[in-house]
């Protein structure tokens, strides 16, 4: 790639970061084989970079015991002389296939110290997006040229409630950035998290029906740059639920109390809260007088 | 001859607000530009480049330090649902040319700015506006939660007349507050320009009666700093600080964006009902209870009595409800579960070692931490992942993320989660 001094950058120039998602516990018992899939992936991302020149391209890995950068196509580093055999890759994606395979090996390794009870089969979202978003950070503070970020999340594994709290961080730290997060989803039950994150980052949620013909649903929904996507009809999102869930019973609800200290959420009324312990007065006696105070307040009949 | 060069720089005739002759626009800009202030020099003599960058993280983790020594390693209980008035002095003192163009201008700037970054970060809240003119303190806007009403009433008149007085602005908004509920914590917030108040009576039983009433006043002045604005502040428990130019006042301003530390006697705990609604389904056809019009398609629905309602959060209008969505809660949680503060790496030569065992580049954003000359840069560490950042990820995980990379990025066990959903 040569090393261009000044840059000529149009509005669809556009930075991708792919966050690819390697569990082994959702790999295990798929219909698409992992490198049937890898295939697809590969090939969308060459399609990405061929859209234009200037198209950067990073892929973080997300594991189940841990997250890293498989791939950065800015570096000049990629173009070595790798021996693949057999393969039918392209030679360009020699080193980022090497990085998976180290790093999935380090994942396991680190997932075998862990013990075998209490496998909860989710991966580590929040921590792949923070990463991306730290990364998309440092581009915007190399100058005014630079290109259009935006995060594509290809995720089977279902979502890990105990991540709940950094996800929802990441999701309002990219709407400050104005940086749309979409989402393919390619699991068995629906993705709430991603599907929230796509709706508050105005990015674009999917899942494919068929596992087939994913390289189609990428390349049609998935590679158009943010500038392009006025011109383009995407799949728009179809009633998002909002609704919280309690903390008691894990149950959505649609009507519920919060605590006041710690906006914990419960279904019923509760004497005391047991995310802070504070106890709760008089709220009865509050409730009533606030509402009539309303009615009072309204002059028309 | 001053006229014949303004003309000929192709300016307008009118001459407001420059009244030294024969300066052209290009000059304007440079009339308060006192760049040779920002120079420095090293022992020789000779002039040293300014690194920006080392002294905006300095007074970055300067101010950590004060935020996280008062948290004093304990979780601090935050008053996360605030019922805030904003007082702005609109006295003839706000017409002072000190800040450019003026004060009213510039107040109105950053106090658009700060209404935005309230609701930002307190989606619970609700705000309100109160200006002081001519002695008088008028209500701009009732306790409300949508940005743009206030944001609107506030452009509207940004006139300065007459005098400014302290406590019938304290007598207005004590007034309206003592309406609120009682698991709310009332605050005030005055942006004060006069450096004298005229009252009607003894201001001494007005603040007495903030205190009893438990409203926590903050004044930011914009001239000197007074006796009584401190008197006050220090009474009620809250904050007084003086901004000496444009910028110091938006980031005082600023700093009052996030909830305050909490006392908790103030405010009682109680259990607040509050609705989720669904998205009404689309093509959907009502007539919505805050414009009465009728709309069609995207709007929620009042879980209790069916009404609609535009856009959230907001009460609703028929039964009294406050109506939220997850996401509005989730915005303070960050709030509760605050992330400690990284710690700096010494740029000492013996820890080589353990940092090439991991790496010489920041963990968030790949940048090599290697400075000039392959000594080692400047950079930080967390204590609990032990994983490696620079200076700009560290600003960027505390002041907008909340969360760490390399926490994050660790896989713990069901039993160790902080928070069960």
């Amino acid at each position: 790639m040569p090393s261009v001094a000044f840059k000529q950058y149009s509005d669809d120039v556009s930075l991708l970061v792919l966050l690819l998602d390697t569990n082994p516990l959702f790999w295990s018992n798929t219909s698409i084989t992992f490198s049937q899939f890898l295939s697809h992936v590969l090939a969308f991302l060459n399609a990405v970079l061929g859209l234009n020149q200037l198209n950067q391209v990073i892929v973080i890995a997300t594991g189940y015991s841990s997250c890293d950068y498989i791939y950065d196509s800015s570096l000049t580093s990629n173009h070595g002389n790798f021996e693949r055999s057999g393969t039918g890759m392209p030679p360009l994606f020699a080193s980022l296939l090497k990085k998976l395979e180290d790093f999935v090996t380090k994942d396991e390794e680190l997932s075998r110290e862990e013990g075998h009870e209490d496998r909860t089969p989710s991966c580590l979202l929040s921590g792949s997006l923070s990463m991306a978003l730290c990364y998309i950070q440092r581009v915007f503070r190399s100058g005014h040229l630079h290109p259009q970020p935006r995060i594509l999340c290809l995720q089977g594994s279902p979502d890990g409630p105990e991540q709940y709290v950094a996800v929802m961080n990441s999701i309002f730290s990219a709407q400050r950035l104005m940086v749309p997060i979409d989402s393919c989803y390619i699991g068995v039950q629906n993705s709430a998290f991603l599907q929230q994150a796509s709706y508050i980052t105005g990015g674009v949620h999917h899942t494919p029906k068929q596992l087939d013909g994913l390289f189609q649903y990428l390349t049609t929904i998935f590679a158009t740059d943010l500038h392009s996507r006025g011109f383009v009809q995407l799949p728009k999102p179809i009633g998002v639920d909002f609704r919280a869930s309690c903390f008691c019973h894990k149950k959505t609800i649609d009507m519920g109390y919060i605590c006041s200290v710690c906006l914990s959420i419960f279904c019923e009324h509760h004497k005391k809260c047991s995310t802070c312990g504070s106890v709760f007065g008089q709220s009865k006696l509050d409730e009533a007088s606030s509402v009539s105070d309303k009615k009072r307040k309204a002059p028309h009949t | 001859m001053s006229n014949q060069r303004k003309r000929l720089t192709g300016e307008r005739e009118d001459e407001d607000d420059e009244d030294a002759e024969g300066i052209g626009e290009w000059e304007r800009a440079y009339v308060d530009d006192r760049s040779w202030e920002e120079l420095q020099e090293d022992e020789s003599g000779l002039l040293r480049p300014i690194d920006n960058s080392a002294i905006y993280h300095a007074q970055y983790r300067r101010r950590l330090r004060m935020l996280s020594a008062a948290a004093a390693g304990t979780r601090i209980q935050k008053g996360l649902i605030r019922y805030l008035y904003i007082v702005i002095d609109f006295s003839r003192a706000a017409a002072e040319m000190d800040f450019r163009p003026s004060r009213i201008a510039v107040m109105a700037k950053h106090v658009e700015a700060f209404i935005r970054e309230f609701f930002d970060q307190n989606p619970l809240s609700q705000i309100g506006l109160v200006s002081i003119k001519n002695g008088v303190a008028h209500t701009l806007t009732d306790l409300g939660g949508s940005p743009e009403t206030h944001i609107k009433a506030l452009m509207g008149k940004l006139e300065a007349l007459g005098d400014s007085s302290l406590q019938n602005a304290l007598e207005l908004v004590n007034e309206h507050l003592s309406q609120v509920p009682s698991y709310g914590h009332r605050e005030v917030l005055i942006l004060y320009s006069a450096l004298c108040t005229c009252d009607p009576g003894d201001i001494m039983e007005t603040i007495q009666k903030c205190k009893k009433s438990k409203l926590r006043c903050s004044v930011i002045g914009l001239s000197a700093e007074m006796f009584i604005c401190k008197h006050l502040c220090q009474e009620t428990g809250g904050l007084y600080s003086v901004a000496v130019d444009e910028v110091h006042l938006k980031d005082l301003l600023l700093e009052h964006a996030p909830p305050p530390p909490a006392i908790a006697e103030f405010a009682i705990a109680n259990l607040i009902k509050m609705g989720f609604p669904q998205r009404a389904a689309e093509g959907s056809m009502a007539i919505c209870s805050c414009h009465k019009e009728v709309k069609i398609g995207a709007g929620y629905m009042c879980p209790r009595c069916k009404a609609r309602v535009c856009d959230l959060p907001t009460e609703c209008t028929i039964c009294g409800l406050t109506l939220v969505s997850s996401p509005h809660l989730a915005r303070s949680y960050h709030h509760l579960f605050p992330i400690a503060p990284f710690d700096e790496v010494p740029a000492f030569s013996s820890l080589n070692d353990s940092r090439r065992t991991l790496g010489k580049s920041c963990f968030g954003c790949q940048q090599s931490l290697i400075g000039t000359g392959n000594k080692p840069g400047q950079c930080v560490t967390c204590r609990k992942c032990k994983h490696y950042f620079c200076l700009d990820c560290d600003i960027y995980i505390h002041e907008s993320l909340h969360n760490c990379p390399g926490c994050e990025s660790i896989h713990r066990p069901k039993s160790v989660s902080l928070m069960e959903e």
